[in-house]
């Protein structure tokens, strides 16, 4: 068990830096230094960006000096939005609006993602099995702005009981949340309805059949945990998922968050808060990714710790 | 163990029960019946090849062809539809600003006066007066283009890495394994939307100065979209070539198993038959389903204001001019966001239809 | 609980109803190309402390009746026709609640696969507690524990403490289906199906698992129904067995008649198609021609006839009754066997005027 999660954690902290590489080098490695490219520049900035980047050290100090003060804290300032102020000041005001949202709708889709996917398995064939799978296959293929568009204008122009932008009261979270939960939602109640179905058809369960045990307790005991095996696996994306689909979301509502403004520093160009804000997010994406893979590990006893597997 | 030389027939059998049933027995009934009239009696289910039964499967799926009938509709709304209406997507007429669907500026409703001809803004016009149907129309074929050129990106590259790499085996396999692990945890939307910023400006500059003819057809796609498909190119190629090395260890495995029973070249048509229309099967779902999932892409991009540059316009973009007049002008923002939802849901049931007739493994 | 097993059942006073007593079973299968007749009309009885065999090939059926009795039969498959009687009740009488407490209870399956018949995400002990409490709820866990480790014991697997806390992926294939063995019996079922246990093993663990359920039968004095397509098992541990062949029986008696009398055209074939370990080499194998029925479309008389060398007009086209043709029961249906007899007692007939 040891030997592969330090294996994991190994390959998770390789992913981070060839990331942090990657975006560095994009943004210095193109023909014009971004920092120079700007005209209305007062000379003192740029020499103070110099003095603290070494814009005429090689390329790799660079790198070396930003990855230091990366660690350390020191994501370097904003040149555009906020000029001057901190990155990483910035980053961790708007982070937790985020996760605000983004936490409820995780939450939501799989409390309500999983029994709903147990419902359609266990009524297959009936009418709520299509129904359940007619609007399941739908939030999947429609894209996330189209979903949040819709719920704005119904909830919000035309009947007009939610509000629209900010995120004031517990009412401004209800859009969002639905909103960005729509997705992951509909995926597991999918993944969640043909990985019961599959499981309902194992041999194990015809025992269980067999030694006259209880429905209920066939699908409770075993047929559920069984099923769930594959939905921990999605859960790594989901966070993906729901990291990115919050960019759309904090648009689309107003919502002072950290994908708001991480899309905006893009149109504004705004290197140092693109630059923080990537490797920010990629780090909470790959740490994410990296606990599900260990827990999934822990909830399936046979999966060997090993290379290989069974 | 039990002898093979019993006779029949050599015991005494109490038939009372048979005769007193009253069926009428005749001498001949007992007579032998010949290889002919027992045939007769077997019913023989017509083979069909793999295809065929494939192509049975997938008529019979409802589902999936009622999408294929969208996705043709579709199709030609996007590619034959602008040729209906007389007006571009980059017409601004003057004084037909902000029509609602299916009303007449008042220039249009004197000409109309006047006996002219005046085609309807079946979608109504933008703020700078360009009709949205046409607009609609393009963008549809811009979304479907960028979906089947990433799709086919993805196909040629992961099918190239993932049959080198299966092909070749061993140490190779291994470290061309542990870069497509590696770029799958590299959180693709982040990637997309850097590769966005960083080629804006050394692309816009290519465009501008290259004389190539090659690279100026290439510009008339755009810097968003074009960088896109570098995206694809970089990214999305993961999940086919693990496919396709799949698809080509097995392949290998037969023909190893096959050689080193020394059967004979017959087999080679047994890898025809059986195993090849699996592995094609597999590739040609996967791209498939890749088409929507690279529209999804691009219109999350263009929504976001990174995609298409103006005046191009792709459903996504539409939908985002849309959002700002979203209290007074709301089909702005629906009918291009209905358009883009059925497309790719239309795809992705055509393609899930696709893979349930292909797979003979039938699930659910 | 062993001994108590052995009084109830009591194999020195004979009772007054039989066992198990399956009459004129019907099951189909209404599928959406249509009704597939997979048992059509068999009989059979079994008795206390009996082992019956069931032998068939793939599709004769054998199966599926036998989930059947343990009510293990799921839609699109049904029974439409005849009685399956346990103890003199009708099984197929009972609701869902009197049959669940029926199944795993006084009746037990164990089934082909062990690799795939256990819960992989809960211990063997775990799973066989649960086979016992959910039939005697008033035994604690930990009684329950202990009677696991007994059972695993009785089944011989060594070190039964440590292994009862193991997961299922832990063990051999053959300790699995110890194990599935082990589970059947907690209860102490008066009848255990055992439907081709040894098919997916190795031909010594084969060996292991019949000695062990000959064994255990020898112990419990538990009815058996035996199924398999293997002679040779059958020749092993059964005492009676009833030959199938597309959802009819075809002959049916005791062991020693059925394989050193057989008067079914489809047993002999079987008999016949078996290799023989003291064959020359040149003797080549016999097999049964033909390939097996469709049971969509199956023919209007006796199924076996487009493959049977015998086969004459009538059987084509009318099916053969089940008559005696020995002692002890036997059975086959053969028009084959009737033909003298009938053809003398017309005769007979006509000049009786």
């Amino acid at each position: 068990m040891l030997e592969y999660v330090l294996k994991r954690v190994g390959m998770a902290f390789l992913t981070v830096l060839i990331i942090a590489c990657i975006t560095f080098l994009m943004m210095n490695a193109i023909p014009g230094s971004p920092f120079l490219n700007e005209r209305s520049q007062p000379p003192e900035v740029l020499a103070a960006l110099e003095a603290k980047y070494g814009l005429d050290k090689p390329l790799y100090q660079q790198l070396w000096n930003y990855l230091t003060s990366f660690v350390q804290g020191d994501m370097g300032v904003s040149l555009k939005m906020q000029k001057n102020r901190d990155v990483a000041e910035i980053i961790f005001e708007k982070f937790p609006v985020s996760v605000k949202v983004g936490g409820w709708a995780i939450l939501n889709a799989i409390v309500c993602g999983i029994p709903l996917g147990c419902l359609a398995a266990y009524n297959r064939g009936k009418w709520v099995d299509s129904v359940l799978r007619i609007i399941t296959t739908a939030g999947v293929a429609i894209p996330s702005f189209v979903v949040c568009t819709v719920l704005l204008i119904v909830f919000g122009v035309k009947l007009s009981i939610l509000p629209t932008m900010g995120l004031d009261s517990w009412q401004n979270y209800l859009m969002p949340c639905f909103a960005l939960s729509f997705y992951p939602m509909c995926y597991i109640a999918r993944l969640m309805r043909s990985s019961m179905l599959d499981v309902i058809n194992q041999d194990y369960i015809r025992t269980a059949r067999a030694k006259g045990v209880a429905p209920v307790m066939l699908i409770f005991k075993h047929a559920l945990r069984n099923s769930l095996i594959p939905v921990i696996t999605y859960l790594g994306p989901m966070v993906a998922y729901t990291v990115t689909g919050g960019f759309v979301v904090e648009t689309v509502f107003s919502i002072p968050g950290l994908g708001r403004y991480f899309i905006q520093s893009i149109l504004a160009r705004d290197y140092p808060i693109i630059m923080g804000t990537t490797i920010f997010l990629s780090i909470l994406i790959i740490v994410m990714n990296l606990l599900v893979d260990i827990a999934y590990k822990i909830v399936d006893p046979r999966i060997s710790f090993t290379k290989g597997g069974e | 163990m039990p002898e093979s030389k019993v006779k029949l027939g050599s015991l005494q059998v109490d038939v009372d029960p048979v005769l007193n049933a009253g069926c009428s027995f005749t001498a001949a009934d007992f007579e032998p019946a010949s290889q002919e009239e027992k045939a007769s009696m077997v019913v023989i289910k017509k083979r069909m090849s793999y295809w065929q039964d494939a192509w049975r499967r997938l008529r019979q799926n409802t589902v999936a062809m009622v999408a294929l009938g969208v996705i043709i509709a579709i199709t030609i709304f996007a590619f034959i539809g602008p040729s209906f209406v007389p007006y571009t997507y980059s017409e601004q007429i003057r004084g037909s600003e902000n029509l609602s669907p299916m009303t007449y500026s008042e220039k249009e409703i004197e000409a109309m006066a006047a006996g002219e001809e005046v085609f309807p803004h079946v979608f109504g016009t933008d703020t700078l007066g360009r009709d949205l149907l046409v607009r609609v129309m393009y963008g549809s074929r811009i979304s479907m283009t960028v979906g089947v050129t990433a799709s086919l990106i993805v196909l040629v590259i992961g099918s190239i890495y993932g049959s080198v790499s299966g092909f070749i085996g061993g140490k190779v396999d291994d470290v061309m394994m542990r870069i497509v692990e590696l770029i799958y945890s590299i959180p693709d939307v982040l990637v997309v939307l850097l590769l966005q910023v960083v080629l804006k400006d050394p692309l816009t500059e290519l465009f501008d100065t290259s004389t190539s003819p090659f690279i100026e057809s290439l510009s008339g796609i755009g810097v968003g979209l074009f960088s896109i498909f570098i995206t694809f190119a970089l990214l999305y190629w993961v999940g086919m070539s693990r496919i396709v090395r799949g698809q080509v260890l097995m392949l290998k495995k037969q023909e190893f198993v096959m050689a080193a029973q020394c059967l004979g070249a017959s087999n080679k048509k047994i890898i025809k038959r059986h195993l090849l229309p699996n592995c094609i099967g597999q590739i040609v779902v996967t791209t498939c389903l890749q088409i929507p999932s690279a529209i999804f892409l691009e219109s999350f991009l263009s929504f976001l204001g990174l995609g298409v540059s103006a005046p191009l316009a792709s459903l996504g973009s539409l939908a985002s001019d849309g959002l700002g007049g979203i209290y007074s002008y709301a089909y702005r923002l629906i009918i291009p966001s209905v358009v883009l939802s059925v497309m790719i849901l239309s795809l992705n049931l055509f393609g899930d239809g696709l893979r349930d007739a292909l797979d003979p493994r039938l699930k659910k | 609980m062993k001994e108590e097993k052995i009084e109830n059942i009591g194999t020195s006073e004979p009772k007054q109803e039989k066992l198990l007593e399956v009459k004129d079973l019907k099951v189909s299968f209404f599928t959406p190309v249509g009704e597939v007749k997979a048992v059509d009309g068999i009989s059979y009885e079994l008795n206390y402390d009996e082992v019956m065999g069931i032998v068939g090939e793939s599709g004769s059926g054998k199966s599926v009746e036998a989930y059947s009795i343990i009510g293990l039969l799921q839609s699109p498959g049904k029974v439409v026709g005849g009685s399956i009687k346990f103890e003199g009740q009708d099984v197929l009488d009972w609701d869902k609640k009197r049959m669940r407490a029926f199944r795993g209870n006084q009746i037990s399956m164990i089934f082909q696969n062990p690799m795939t018949c256990l819960n992989p995400v809960y211990t063997v002990g775990n799973q066989m507690v649960e086979a016992l409490r959910c039939h005697h709820k008033e035994i604690s866990k930990a009684e329950a524990k202990e009677k696991a480790v007994e059972m695993l014991k009785l089944v011989g697997i060594n070190n039964a403490e440590k292994r009862v806390d193991q997961y299922p992926h832990e063990l051999s294939g053959g300790m699995r289906q110890r194990v599935m063995i082990a589970m059947a019996l907690i209860c102490s079922p008066k009848v255990l199906i055992a439907d081709e246990p040894t098919t997916a093993l190795d031909v010594t663990i084969q060996a292991q698992i019949l000695e062990l359920m000959k064994d255990l039968q020898k112990k419990t004095h538990m009815a058996i129904i035996f199924i398999t397509h293997n002679l040779g098992v059958v020749a092993e541990i059964c005492d009676r067995v009833s030959v199938m062949y597309a959802g009819h029986i075809v002959e049916q008696g005791t062991c020693q008649d059925v394989f050193y009398h057989p008067h079914h055209p489809y047993t002999l074939g079987l008999l016949r198609s078996m290799p023989k370990i003291d064959a020359e080499s040149y003797e080549r194998l016999i097999p049964i021609e033909g390939t097996p029925v469709d049971l969509l479309n199956p023919p209007a008389g006796c199924s076996f006839g487009p493959r049977c060398e015998h086969c004459m007009k009538i059987c084509l086209t009318q099916k053969p009754p089940l008559v005696p043709v020995g002692e002890n029961n036997h059975i086959a249906a053969c028009w084959l066997l009737q033909k003298d007899a009938i053809l003398a007692g017309k005769k007979e007939a006509e000049q009786n005027g």
